[in-house]
């Protein structure tokens, strides 16, 4: 039983080593399907500036909520700009937005290239002359890695100004205070490490989706198992990561 | 597994040889060779030592029940599996060894028609039809409308070009993956349960286009089946053009001969003969299988 669970683990840890060296193998060499990145990047971009930007105000705002509270105690309302923003950068922006991206994203391309699975369309495409890994797996890689930074940019941005709305009108703090307090806090080390964070998230996620999506069977239940499967190894997956980079840049950066 | 480009072994003497472009372009030339090809996944064994030889411009209709090994082979031949022994010939070359990146040349030479379609969803028929030369190749974009336009008449679905594949019915799907196989002018094409879940008078219809594409374009076809009246629908008719009209008629004994069947049964060929042999054969389990 135990031989059986830990054979299979090293098999997906295989496969997905696999099929990471095909991913950027196909990122380097041709054929390149551009048309097939551009719909990526709209699709993991565009497509998700919705629930990015819904998450991103509203995390912002209650950060800037629960916090003013606090500091009220000490007599530092004030110091809200300055909480918000290196929560923000640092750690919630990047992490928010990667976890919303995986529940949106991972999950969808989980289901679509699991159905192409079952129905034999990925066999069809191989027989066709066309590699799925490129077609398929490349453009949306790519697109994860370089659409998540962009949505946790406009994540922290729309986060700041959800904390300012707050600190403003909840808070009565001036204006001038909260976006002063916010600048003074932040040093270039906090913004590379929000900005590096995303590249390694968004390749964790989709990546992940299309792994489990690549190694769909047993049908549509198949399809439901690898979307859940998706969502829950890609959620722990970007947490893992958001670790052991953290850990990276702190001994880089500071 | 030997070098993919080595030639077959000596006492297979009917195996393709030497340029195989060229080759196949003579009648009878052997353009698919399976020489004691061994599978199994696990402890469940799918084939065992299978051996046969599939010429240009003939049929090969393998038979059995479900679960029987016949899809397996269509996907052995395509690259898409690996045989666990045995070697796979199509056209001259070695293709069991193979790499992916080699599979793709060799595909080129292959089209496939799968169990129910396999349409790409979020393309149109036209895109589908065309894909592998809008994706694959560098012709002019005028040129390759022009080719689904022709396929698509083809197979008699040249008004449904724009519409997507969820709005067809079960046969118009198969006609359209029929077109996508045939679009890139294969000399090999393979169909895998073509008819199966079709009601008799669709079937015929696709049965119809398997013999046009076989007789007019002098493709060689492997049919996995077990639709009994299709197969020997198949097998014993022929597509002729009659003052610009394709017309189907019942073909001769020389033209049924072209067609084979082999019939699997735990991974073993438990017959293989023309469509007169099958019927005649006293074999319980044939017997049982035609009943």
């Amino acid at each position: 039983m135990i031989y059986d669970w830990v054979k299979q683990a090293l098999l997906e840890v295989q496969e997905y080593a696999k099929l990471c060296i095909a991913v950027f193998r196909g990122m380097v060499t041709r054929p390149f399907y551009f048309r097939d990145v551009i719909e990526q990047f709209d699709a993991i971009g565009l497509g998700s500036l919705t629930v990015v930007i819904l998450t991103g105000g509203f995390t912002g705002a209650v950060l800037a909520l629960q916090s003013g509270f606090t500091l009220d105690t000490f007599g530092a309302r004030t110091a809200v700009g300055r909480l918000v923003s290196a929560s923000m950068v640092k750690e919630l922006g990047p992490v928010l937005t990667a976890l919303m991206v995986c529940g949106r994203v991972g999950s969808g391309i989980a289901a679509e290239l699991g159905s192409m699975m079952v129905t034999d369309q990925i066999n069809a495409l191989r027989a066709l002359g066309t590699d799925p890994i490129r077609k398929l797996a490349v453009p949306r890689v790519l697109a994860g890695i370089l659409m998540v930074p962009i949505l946790t940019i406009v994540s922290n941005c729309v986060g700041m100004v959800g904390a300012w709305f707050i600190t403003v009108w909840q808070l009565r703090v001036a204006s001038s205070v909260y976006w002063n307090s916010v600048v003074d806090s932040l040093y270039m080390a906090d913004v590379w490490m929000g900005l590096i964070k995303p590249f390694f998230l968004g390749f964790a996620i989709v990546s992940i989706g299309c792994h489990v999506g690549l190694r769909t069977s047993g049908g549509t239940q198949g399809v439901g198992r690898a979307t859940t499967n998706a969502v829950v190894a890609g959620s722990v997956a970007v947490l893992v990561v958001d670790f052991f980079v953290t850990k990276i840049l702190f001994s880089v950066l500071y | 597994m030997g070098t993919p480009a080595a030639q077959p072994p000596s006492r297979n003497a009917s195996a393709p040889r030497g340029d195989a472009d060229t080759a196949v372009l003579e009648p009878d030339v052997p353009v698919i060779v399976f020489e004691g090809v061994d599978l199994a996944f696990d402890d469940k064994v799918i084939l065992r030592n299978l051996s046969f030889t599939i010429r240009q411009g003939h049929t090969k209709i393998f038979l059995g029940a479900s679960g029987a090994g016949k899809s397996t082979i269509l996907k052995l031949i395509l690259g898409l599996l690996k045989p666990d022994a045995g070697a796979i010939w199509v056209k001259g070359q070695r293709v069991d060894g193979m790499s992916e990146v080699e599979m793709m040349k060799i595909r080129h030479d292959l089209g496939m028609v799968f169990q129910e379609g396999a349409l790409f969803d979020s393309l149109t028929v036209r895109e589908n039809v065309g894909y592998k030369l809008y994706e694959e190749t560098d012709l002019p974009l005028d040129q390759v409308h022009a080719r689904v336009e022709e396929v698509l008449g083809f197979v008699g679905l040249g008004e449904h070009i724009d519409k997507a594949p969820s709005a067809l019915s079960g046969g118009q799907r198969r006609r359209v993956a029929i077109a996508r196989a045939m679009t890139a002018k294969p000399p090999i094409l393979l169909y895998d349960e073509p008819t199966t879940g079709l009601d008799p008078i669709t079937s015929v219809t696709v049965d119809a286009e398997i013999v046009k594409l076989r007789d007019l374009e002098n493709v060689s076809t492997i049919m996995v089946t077990h639709q009994l009246r299709d197969a020997f629908y198949v097998a014993e008719h022929t597509a002729i053009r009659e003052n610009g009209e394709v017309r189907l008629v019942p073909a001769d004994a020389a033209k049924v001969a072209e067609t084979e069947f082999i019939m699997l049964r735990d991974g073993e060929i438990a017959f293989e003969g023309d469509a007169h042999e099958l019927r005649a054969s006293s074999d319980p389990y044939l017997k049982a299988f035609l009943s």
